[in-house]
């Protein structure tokens, strides 16, 4: 076998690459601050208008079929929609907010930086990749959408009406343009600037450069930064979010860890649990043989025991017998002394 | 089962139960096809925001909740060395063996690309997921159940050598048995603790594995004496003297057992709301339904069970059994799908479609043909004359 020169390093780089991925996963034991370098975008709700513009680029670039109201429709905000599998993202009107005109709210995924759905899945069909992405592989999924009862933000949807194909669909954050040098259709639609893409580090400086310097238009808060241990895309809003359906009872605790506790006690039932059964067993197995044991003892006792009563009963009767026939004896010797006596009285007279 | 082996049975194939049970697989294959040509959409009311219907709460987490009577009677006599029960382990194993192939089967629907279900294992190995625990605990029982099961079919059979030779390993199977029921038992609630921001807090705990795998000792200890009570009714015929002799002894030991593992699952119930100081909501709604199954499903039949314990009432006992394994499946039914998605309107939340219920009717149908199909062939409720001496 014949390796080039070129060829071997490739693998020494490859090995250095794993190890490298293996030790930045035990830094990342405590706490994962996501990729660095990593991308995301920041929606401004005081900025958006509901033109639906996004809605429309994500519905091309993304190939999706054609909804049934046209992107111009706006009477489509009467209603309260969420993504499905024809639609990544969606944009809902919310009137009863405290602000003098309606807010709107753009809803995709979110691309957090420890994704819900990752840690879900059984065959590991979701990826967080090094750009932000949550990244879904179909060709391996087996369409059990426990990836969608995980996710807190109700995003992945799923191909109810495909009997043997079914995909979960979900925004991709473009990623395949992201890799052309692209920015995410949505964010390269949006007329007014509400969505700014960039590094993730870079959004969250401009955020609070935004909350700085507008203190009365925003909620000093950074949707995104810290729920659910961060998301790649992140939100700015002028009222509270719990208004726009964004929940902030999520904690920050990313999802992983919520099973983290219950996948390490897996090990500790495999080496702990055949012990324990295994030295109940052999216990179960030792007083079975002790009591075992005891019976076969009683018994031999009550035997010996029954014996010796026998004997003692067999030498009474024995003894009774003796001195029956010894008392027998005497009296025969007895009475025939008597008539000794008597035949001599007899003879005298 | 064949109509002959039934007319040789019962001279008749027309009876109640057989005229029922073709109907129902009648829709049972016409609602399956209707899945595998249009969808889940088409059969079920699942959609985006609840992707588990009853195929998951019922099927599947009520259905390995009450099959956990094969690992706690194996336990039972051949660890635990009460050998007097001996005549109710080939009974659970079966029911075990019967449940968990039955969850397979109803998974088969529910997923959407069946024939992947081997890829976590052989494809791509998600280890992160709680539910790669899941399935590889319970590909793997189901196959231990499978050895534990095969010397009724083997005698059946009358294989001899091979079936002494799995009878040798009866300790080590019920080990490995006790050991995977252990995982999948708890990891199933273990699933859960992915969606706190979804399940009522009630419900939701960090010790959702630990109650998931106390409950199933209760569910499985109650579904021995459920499925006895009504073997008993049909299958009296089949038993044999120690069968019949042990039914009532039976129904003592596992209803103390049952009042005990009741109270301790009580117990931490009760740590639970503790722990997470969720004592407010008792007196919500969510609070009166989740009383209504702690008081009504859990300690009731614990007192009723140690009551009929108490004075050998046997009957009192199998109606706790029953109590119980409603219980488990009230409990299964709130944490996947009444106590999920609790603050969601109602208008987005879900309802079972009659054809989900349908091809759950359907499932449980196919185990009960099966079920009475081994029963009449196989020694599973009296011993095979030529084994009789082994234990």
């Amino acid at each position: 076998m014949t390796v080039s020169r070129r060829r071997f390093l490739e693998w020494v780089a490859a090995a250095g690459v794993g190890t490298a991925a293996a030790s930045s996963a035990k830094a990342a034991h405590g706490e994962f601050s996501g990729y660095p370098d990593s991308y995301g975008v920041l929606f401004d709700a005081t900025l958006c208008l509901g033109c639906r513009s996004c809605e429309k680029a994500c519905n091309e670039v993304n190939k999706l079929p054609a909804p049934g109201k046209p992107f111009t429709d706006l009477t489509v905000f009467d209603e309260k929609r969420r993504t499905d599998y024809r639609t990544f993202t969606v944009v809902n009107r919310y009137n009863d907010t405290g602000a003098d005109k309606p807010v709107y709210r753009k809803i995709q995924c979110n691309h957090c930086l420890e994704p819900a759905c990752a840690s879900a899945c059984f065959v590991g069909a979701f990826k967080k990749t090094p750009e932000g992405a949550v990244e879904y592989d179909a060709s391996v999924c087996v369409g059990c959408r426990y990836c969608i009862i995980a996710c807190p933000f109700n995003i992945p949807a799923y191909e109810y009406n495909e009997a043997l194909t079914p995909r979960v669909m979900k925004c991709t954050l473009c990623l395949p343009r992201l890799r052309e040098g692209k920015l995410p259709g949505c964010v390269e639609a949006c007329p007014v600037e509400a969505l700014t893409f960039g590094r993730r580090k870079d959004l969250i400086a401009i955020a609070h450069e935004k909350i700085r310097k507008y203190p009365g238009r925003y909620i000093d808060h950074i949707y995104g930064q810290h729920e659910m241990g961060g998301t790649s895309w992140m939100y700015l809003s002028g009222v509270p979010y719990t208004k726009i359906d964004l929940r902030t009872d999520l904690g920050t605790t990313p999802a992983p860890e919520f099973t983290s506790g219950a996948l390490a006690m897996v090990p500790m039932v495999i080496g702990l649990w055949p012990v324990l059964l295994g030295g109940i067993y052999k216990i179960t197995q030792r007083k079975e043989k002790i009591a075992d044991a005891e019976r076969r003892q009683e018994v031999a006792n009550a035997i010996a025991a029954t014996q010796g009563e026998a004997d003692a009963k067999a030498r009474a009767a024995a003894e009774k017998f003796q001195k029956e026939k010894e008392r027998a004896v005497d009296m025969a010797v007895k009475k025939a002394l008597a008539d000794a006596d008597k035949e001599k009285g007899k003879e005298g007279e | 089962m064949t109509d002959q082996e039934i007319t040789m049975e019962k001279k008749s194939i027309f009876t109640p139960f057989n005229i029922i049970s073709a109907i129902i697989i009648i829709v049972g294959l016409v609602l399956t096809y209707l899945r595998f040509t249009k969808g889940l959409g088409a059969v079920t009311n699942l959609d985006d925001t609840n992707p588990w219907g009853i195929w998951i709460g019922f099927d599947l987490l009520t259905g390995v909740a009450l099959a956990a009577g094969g690992y706690v009677t194996a336990a039972a006599v051949e660890i635990f060395g009460m050998k007097k029960y001996h005549s109710a382990v080939r009974p659970a194993i079966l029911t075990g063996f019967l449940g968990y192939s039955l969850v397979v089967f109803a998974l088969l629907y529910d997923v959407g690309r069946p024939w992947r279900l081997p890829y976590p294992f052989f494809i791509s190995q998600g280890v992160t997921s709680v539910m790669f625990e899941v399935g590889a605990c319970v590909a793997l029982y189901l196959t231990v159940l499978f050895l534990e099961f095969s010397p009724a079919a083997l005698e059946w059979l009358g294989l001899k050598k091979l079936r002494s030779l799995i009878v040798k390993l009866t300790i080590a199977l019920t080990i490995l048995g006790v050991v995977l029921s252990t995982l999948h038992q708890s990891s199933l609630g273990a699933m859960f603790l992915l969606a706190p921001s979804k399940l009522h807090p009630l419900w939701y705990s960090p010790y959702l594995p630990v109650f998931f795998f106390v409950s199933s000792i209760a569910a499985g200890l109650s579904m021995v004496l459920f499925e006895g009570t009504l073997a008993h009714r049909h299958f009296r015929h089949k038993m044999d003297e120690a069968h019949l002799a042990e039914h009532d002894n039976l129904a003592f030991g596992f209803g103390k057992a049952a009042a005990l593992v009741l109270a301790g699952y009580f117990a931490i119930k009760i740590f639970g709301i503790a722990l997470g100081n969720n004592w407010h909501y008792l007196s919500t709604p969510y609070g009166l339904w989740f009383m209504l199954e702690m008081l009504g499903f859990v300690l009731l039949p614990c007192f009723l069970f140690a009551i009929g314990t108490r004075d050998r009432n046997a009957r009192l006992i199998r109606v706790s059994a029953f109590i119980t394994v409603f219980g488990i499946f009230l409990n299964r039914i709130n944490i996947t799908l009444i106590a999920f998605n609790w603050q969601l309107p109602w208008d987005e939340r879900y309802f079972p479609s009659w054809m989900e219920i349908g091809i759950s009717v359907f499932v449980v149908t196919v185990g009960l043909l099966v079920y009475r199909f081994i029963v009449t062939k196989m020694p599973i409720l009296y011993e095979h004359p030529d084994y009789k001496q082994e234990h």
